[in-house]
C-alpha cells in the first residue's frame, strides 16, 4: 500500500492505523507533532481507530515554540 | 495621506519603485501600527526591518534585561547592552536606523491581564516568543481581538511560520490544538538554536507583515512554511481553518486565560 507522508510517497503493510505508522516512522515524541491526514488534522485519541488508505496523504507537524 | 519629505523618499526609493509597493503602499507602511512580542531571536531581525521599512508605529514588547547568550543570535542587541532592558535596546538601534518612526515600548510580559489591551492598538501582531503558554496565548488574544498575526517557531536548524487571519483562515490552535504537554517539551535554552536560523525565520515574519500591509503578494494564510537548515529544505503544508477549532471554531473561546507556562529560562 503506497502513502504520501510529507511529500514523499513510502510503502506500508495494509491496514496500518496512525499510531504504528507514528511508531513505524521513528516519530519520537508523538505529543510533539500534530497529524494531518486528508487534508484535516486528527485528534490524538483517534490515532489508533485511523486505518490507513492506499492514496492517504500524511503530513506531520512538528510544534515548535523557540523563538527568544 | 501622509506627504513624504525629500529625505524619505530617498530612504524609500528602493520599496516606491517596487510594482506591488509604488507610493501608495510606503504611505500604507508608514500609516502601519505593528506590535513586535518578544526582543530576542525573532523580534531582533524584524524589528531592525520593520524600522528600517518605515513603519509608522512599532510597539514593542519584552521583559526581559540583555544576557551575554543572547547576542549569539538577538542582533538587535551589542555586547555593551548587557544588562540592560531588551525593549530600551531594541528601541535605540531602531530609531538610530529611522528616527522618522513612533517606537512605544513594553518592558512587561504579556498575560491574560494585559495582552488584549495592547493587542488592540495595533494592525498587525509578531509573535517573536519562545514558549507554547505565550504563543497560545497570542493565538487567543489576536482571535479575540481580530488581529492578523504571524506566529513563528524555531528549534535547532529549524523554523516554522504561519500568518493567520482571525475567523477567516486557520489559526494557530486549528493546527496545532494546545500546548504540548509540559514533559515533552525541549526548551530552546535545552535544544540550542543556531543563531543565523533566527534571522531567517525572523526575516520571513517581517516579510509577511509588510506583505500584509501594503497588500502585495500572498500572506501565508491557510498555509504553514516550515524548513529545515541543514539540508535547506523548505516544505509549505496547507489546510483550511478547523470548524472545531477550540479557539477560533463556532464553539470557540470567548475569554482570554493564561496556558501552563513552559518557559525558556530567562537566564539562557
Amino acid at each position: 500500500m503506497k502513502v504520501l507522508i510529507n511529500g514523499e510517497t513510502k510503502e506500508f503493510q495494509d491496514n496500518i492505523n496512525l499510531l504504528e505508522l507514528l511508531k513505524v516512522e521513528d516519530v519520537a515524541q508523538p505529543d510533539m507533532v500534530s497529524v494531518q491526514l486528508n487534508d484535516t488534522f486528527v485528534t490524538k485519541d483517534d490515532y489508533s481507530s485511523i486505518v490507513l488508505k492506499e492514496g492517504d496523504t500524511i503530513n506531520f507537524l512538528y510544534f515548535m515554540g523557540g523563538g527568544a | 495621506m501622509r506627504e513624504f519629505s525629500d529625505e524619505e523618499l530617498e530612504r524609500y526609493s528602493r520599496h516606491i519603485i517596487l510594482e506591488d509597493i509604488g507610493i501608495e503602499g510606503q504611505e500604507k507602511i508608514a500609516q502601519a501600527k505593528v506590535l513586535i512580542i518578544g526582543a530576542g531571536g525573532l523580534g531582533s531581525p524584524v524589528a531592525l526591518y520593520l524600522a528600517a521599512a518605515g513603519i509608522g508605529e512599532i510597539g514593542i514588547v519584552d521583559g526581559d534585561v540583555v544576557d551575554l547568550s543572547n547576542l549569539q543570535r538577538q542582533v538587535i542587541h551589542s555586547t555593551k547592552d548587557i544588562g540592560v532592558a531588551k525593549v530600551q535596546s531594541a528601541k535605540e538601534k531602531m530609531e538610530a536606523i529611522n528616527p522618522n518612526i513612533h517606537i512605544t515600548v513594553y518592558q512587561k510580559f504579556l498575560d491574560a491581564s494585559n495582552i488584549l489591551d495592547i493587542v488592540k492598538q495595533y494592525d498587525f501582531v509578531i509573535d517573536g516568543t519562545d514558549n507554547f503558554a505565550a504563543k497560545f496565548l497570542i493565538n487567543d488574544a489576536c482571535v479575540l481581538a481580530n488581529i492578523p498575526y504571524s506566529h513563528g517557531g524555531i528549534l535547532r536548524f529549524g523554523g516554522q511560520t504561519m500568518s493567520i487571519r482571525p475567523h477567516e483562515s486557520a489559526c494557530y490552535a486549528c493546527v496545532f490544538d494546545a500546548p504540548p504537554p509540559t514533559n515533552a517539551v525541549p526548551t530552546c535554552s535545552s535544544a540550542g538554536i543556531l543563531g543565523a536560523v533566527a534571522g531567517m525565520l525572523g526575516t520571513i515574519q517581517a516579510t509577511e507583515a509588510l506583505k500584509y500591509i501594503t497588500g502585495a503578494g500572498e500572506p501565508l494564510f491557510n498555509k504553514l512554511l516550515s524548513f529545515d537548515a541543514k539540508s535547506m529544505q523548505f516544505r509549505t503544508i496547507n489546510f483550511k481553518k478547523n470548524p472545531k477549532c477550540r479557539v477560533c471554531g463556532e464553539q470557540g473561546i470567548t475569554q482570554i486565560k493564561d496556558y501552563e507556562a513552559v518557559t525558556c529560562e530567562a537566564k539562557l
